[in-house]
């Protein structure tokens, strides 16, 4: 019986990125020096896990690779293992290229075999304690480089493994970085090789540092061989017989080669001892690309990175059987409660009103509990978005060469999972431009008095009807004189203007703004932070920056709790029906026209307890035309916040307060300026629900 | 009975004729002029019914209704095209179609004052719009085909529902 494993493979994924997360977030909290067993054996679990998942659904790519990733931690386990940072840093880059693999196979993509023969050597590299392991840091960069030079003359790497039928042997050839000191020239060992049969060669460059950190005594290459030809092993174990102890190498027949067991590994515990070069003068290395006999040309599809990016998103959900459980006690409650009022209804006469009253109250009271324990299943804790952020830190805090500590408060904040979806991208970018713009440089910190390292502080949690998410740096804090200075320079903002404070944090919010003197690869450009705040602006919610100049910035994002459901007070304005979010009211007052004061004859304020508070009528903002005009003379005063701004708002009337649902306008309009959603109230008819704090801004201008 | 049959295989053979260039067209009026729109946009018809108004947009664009469960916007296509206003009766009609691409459609309604009939079209016979060197409404007009001596004009639904400011939005 054959079972189709392929209706498991979206649980395998999921669970494969799981784990990398798992694995990822260990490997970021790793200590160096003073090793947590339990963290090492998190990490291990992960990759264990994917190993098998990937093996039993015949992705060897894969569990190859995983397993090279497991020997490592496991000897990292079992304390035979120091941790270093470097090698940290070959698992993280490791963790990523796993990523990339299973995303790739996801998509149903070809596995970038590029990219996943250099991480292999890399993990081999670490593994087996080469010296070279310190030098095979990962930044993006290099990365980067490797890829072109690889693409552009050298290497196929697995594709032989696939074609060989033919009798051979496949050799993984690492030497240490002093192997020419020792007077062995690798070219001379290709040679003899050779002679025994026909020799392809491939060299990975990876490793190769930047010119100027170059040194020519030394062999930064590695390289992949074949040879094919009947040849005994103990032939070509004889031709590396001088260079054993100062290199790594695997030897493996060809027809074999795509199976992990190793016929020989040579592993050397320690780094090769540094020898003098007694013997003649190593060669320089860049006479070396030249030996390479043969160069092939890596297929194209294997270097188009960018293609295998289509993100397929996968609409799945991971709900606690917790949540599930109180569903179905609330539906049973649901269906008993239906019977009974079935039983009620049967032999219905006046004297059994009561009971049909109380029925009809517990019906109410078990669908608000319904509604309210499904609403709970989109509900995710919000370490879904902030957990992917210490590795953003960590590497771009590395990268700028700046210390920056990342203190997450709030992780098991619920959110709604649509937000959780919708919100990483722009909180993304605010935490690079925190890392990029507010941090300063250490040696610039202790100038300033401020420790050395720089906290970033991401923080969430409930408010209100919100969840609020804040950023907050101790950098250096925005310069107002020069925010000010540059809209100005750039026509944003008239001259001789009087600004508040929070108008000009707002100016940053401007399309085409950026103070930064230097545009870098992470921030600067000028475009984002609109984007960032019109991304937030679509999820119904607001952005707010408070900063000192030499203290730091703190970013708050309010988000609405959930996007589905609402308790609304509903409000009259002509015949129209408007619905005011009932938690931005603060209190509702019946005035008559008198109590309202012009001012300038333009606007119009109310007092209310020795403050004068903004009116918005209602009426002339929405251009309401209908109904009893002779009331506009007297009506509701609605007092609402907005963003932290008091504001009334002038209506007709009070209606009645409901939990609507919320409907999207946009689904098949578009966005309306003081709405932020339409709703269906019980008559069929659809209401619009008003965004207070887009009122607010729509009356000031 | 068997006349009956025969015109039915005679309409058949009609049908069968022109299948390969013809496309289907569901005609309606306003006033006196006849608009056609690809049938396969049309996702029904309804009658006029009372729309929440949206505050602050052109005013063509009449409001929303609920069109079981989701919110549908309503154009009025007479104040479209500029045309006089009719009185809407029990009699307008809505009719309700579908635009937008592969990845996203949208679902919008428009008055008309009638609904004609569905017209099979050979594509061939398609003219182009004339050029009136204005921006009369033009624009919308994919082509001009005339069925039994009356002139039907053919609109590009994506174009007609285009909302202002709508792409604006979504960059």
């Amino acid at each position: 019986m054959s079972i189709d494993m392929s209706q498991f493979h979206q649980v395998f994924f999921e669970e494969c990125f799981e784990g990398l997360e798992a694995m990822e977030s260990g490997l970021l909290t790793l200590d160096m020096g003073d090793i947590d067993s339990e963290i090492i054996n998190t990490i291990f679990r992960g990759a264990h896990s994917i190993k098998g998942g990937s093996g039993t659904f015949g992705f060897t790519v894969v569990a190859e690779y995983t397993h090279i990733m497991e020997t490592l931690l496991d000897e990292m386990r079992d304390g035979r293992r120091k941790v270093t940072q470097s090698a940290v840093d070959v698992l993280l880059g490791s963790v990523d290229c796993l990523r990339e693999m299973l995303t790739a196979i996801q998509n149903e993509h070809d596995v970038n075999n590029v990219s996943v023969a250099k991480h292999k050597t890399a993990l081999e590299c670490v593994l087996n304690g080469g010296s070279k392991a310190e030098e095979s840091v990962f930044s993006v960069e290099k990365e980067l480089v490797a890829e072109e030079v690889s693409v552009n003359d050298v290497a196929d790497i697995d594709k032989e493994s696939v074609e060989s039928e033919e009798q051979g042997w496949k050799i993984a050839f690492c030497p240490y970085l002093d192997l020419l000191k020792t007077g062995n020239d690798p070219v001379r060992l290709f040679r003899e090789l050779n002679e025994l049969g026909e020799l392809t060669t491939t060299v990975n460059v990876q490793d190769v540092p930047g010119f100027y950190e170059l040194d020519p005594e030394e062999c930064n290459l590695s390289w992949d061989l074949k040879v094919v030809g009947d040849i005994s092993g103990d032939e070509i174990r004889e031709i590396f017989n001088w260079v054993e102890g100062d290199c790594e190498m695997e030897i493996q027949p060809l027809a074999k080669a795509v199976k992990p067991a190793p016929i020989i590994k040579n592993i050397s515990p320690e780094p090769a001892p540094k020898t003098i070069p007694d013997n003649p003068p190593p060669k320089p290395v860049e006479v070396k690309p030249k030996q390479v006999p043969e160069v092939k040309k890596p297929d194209p599809q294997d270097s188009d990175n960018e293609a295998t990016k289509t993100t397929a998103k996968a609409s799945s959900i991971r709900v606690d059987t917790d949540k599930i459980d109180t569903l179905i006690n609330m539906v049973g409650e649901v269906v008993i409660t239906q019977s009974m009022l079935g039983l009620v209804g049967e032999n219905f006469s006046m004297d059994k009103v009561g009971q049909l009253k109380r029925g009809l109250a517990q019906l109410e009271r078990h669908t608000r509990d319904l509604q309210q324990s499904v609403m709970n299943i989109r509900m995710l804790p919000i370490s879904f978005v902030f957990s992917r952020f210490p590795r953003l830190v960590h590497d771009i805090s590395s990268k700028l060469d700046k210390k920056i500590v990342l203190k997450l408060v709030g992780e098991n904040t619920e959110v709604d999972k649509a937000v959780v979806e919708l919100i990483n991208d722009p909180l993304v970018h605010l935490i690079r431009n925190s890392l990029d713009h507010g941090i300063e440089m250490p040696a610039d910190r202790v100038a300033a008095g401020k420790p050395e390292t720089g906290t970033i502080e991401l923080k969430a949690y409930h408010r209100g009807g919100h969840i609020v998410i804040e950023i907050i740096d101790d950098g250096r804090g925005l310069d107002k004189d020069k925010l000010l200075s540059k809209a100005i320079e750039k026509g944003l903002v008239e001259e001789n203007n009087l600004l508040t404070e929070k108008q000009i944090f707002e100016l940053i919010f401007m399309p085409g703004f950026s103070t930064a003197e230097q545009i870098t690869d992470i921030s600067g450009r000028g475009v984002g932070m609109d984007v960032v705040r019109r991304n937030i602006q679509s999820l119904g919610g607001n952005i707010e920056i408070v900063s000192e100049l030499g203290k730091g910035t703190t970013i708050a994002i309010h988000l609405p709790l959930t996007l589905a459901i609402l308790d609304g007070q509903s409000v009259a304005v002509g015949d129209e029906t408007y619905i005011v979010p009932l938690v931005s009211i603060i209190e509702s007052i019946n005035i008559t026209e008198r109590m309202l004061n012009k001012v300038a004859g333009k606007g119009e304020t109310f007092r209310l307890r020795n403050e004068y508070l903004p009116v918005i009528r209602m009426r002339r903002i929405f251009n309401v035309h209908s109904g009893n005009p002779t009331k506009s003379k007297e009506g509701v005063l609605v007092v609402v916040e907005g963003q932290g701004e008091l504001c009334c708002l002038l209506v007709d009337e009070l209606l009645g307060q409901q939990q609507v649902v919320i409907k999207s306008l946009e689904a098949n309009y578009r966005r309306v300026e003081g709405v932020s959603g339409a709703t269906i109230l019980g008559d069929g008819s659809v209401a619009l629900i008003l965004d207070v704090p887009g009122l607010v801004r729509f009356s000031i201008r | 009975m068997a006349q009956e049959a025969e015109n039915k295989d005679t309409d058949q053979y009609h049908y069968n004729k022109n299948l390969d260039n013809a496309v289907q067209y569901l005609s309606f009026a306003l006033g006196k002029e006849e608009y056609g729109v690809d049938i396969l946009r049309v996702q029904e018809i309804r009658s006029w019914e009372p729309v929440s108004r949206i505050p602050n947009v052109p005013c063509y664009e009449k409001g929303v209704v609920n069109l079981r469960g989701s919110i549908v916007p309503i154009l009025d296509l007479r104040e479209r095209f500029n045309l006089s206003k009719a009185e809407y009766t029990p009699l307008t009609v809505v009719v309700v179609l579908q635009t937008g691409d592969s990845n996203k459609t949208r679902i919008m309604g428009v008055v008309v004052d009638s609904v004609s009939d569905v017209i099979s079209v050979d594509k061939t016979e398609i003219q182009n719009a004339p050029d009136f060197g204005t921006k009369v409404s033009n624009e919308f007009i994919n082509g001009l085909v005339s069925v039994n001596e009356r002139m039907v004009m053919l609109l590009d639904v994506d174009k007609l529902l285009k909302l202002e400011e709508l792409d604006q939005d979504e960059n």
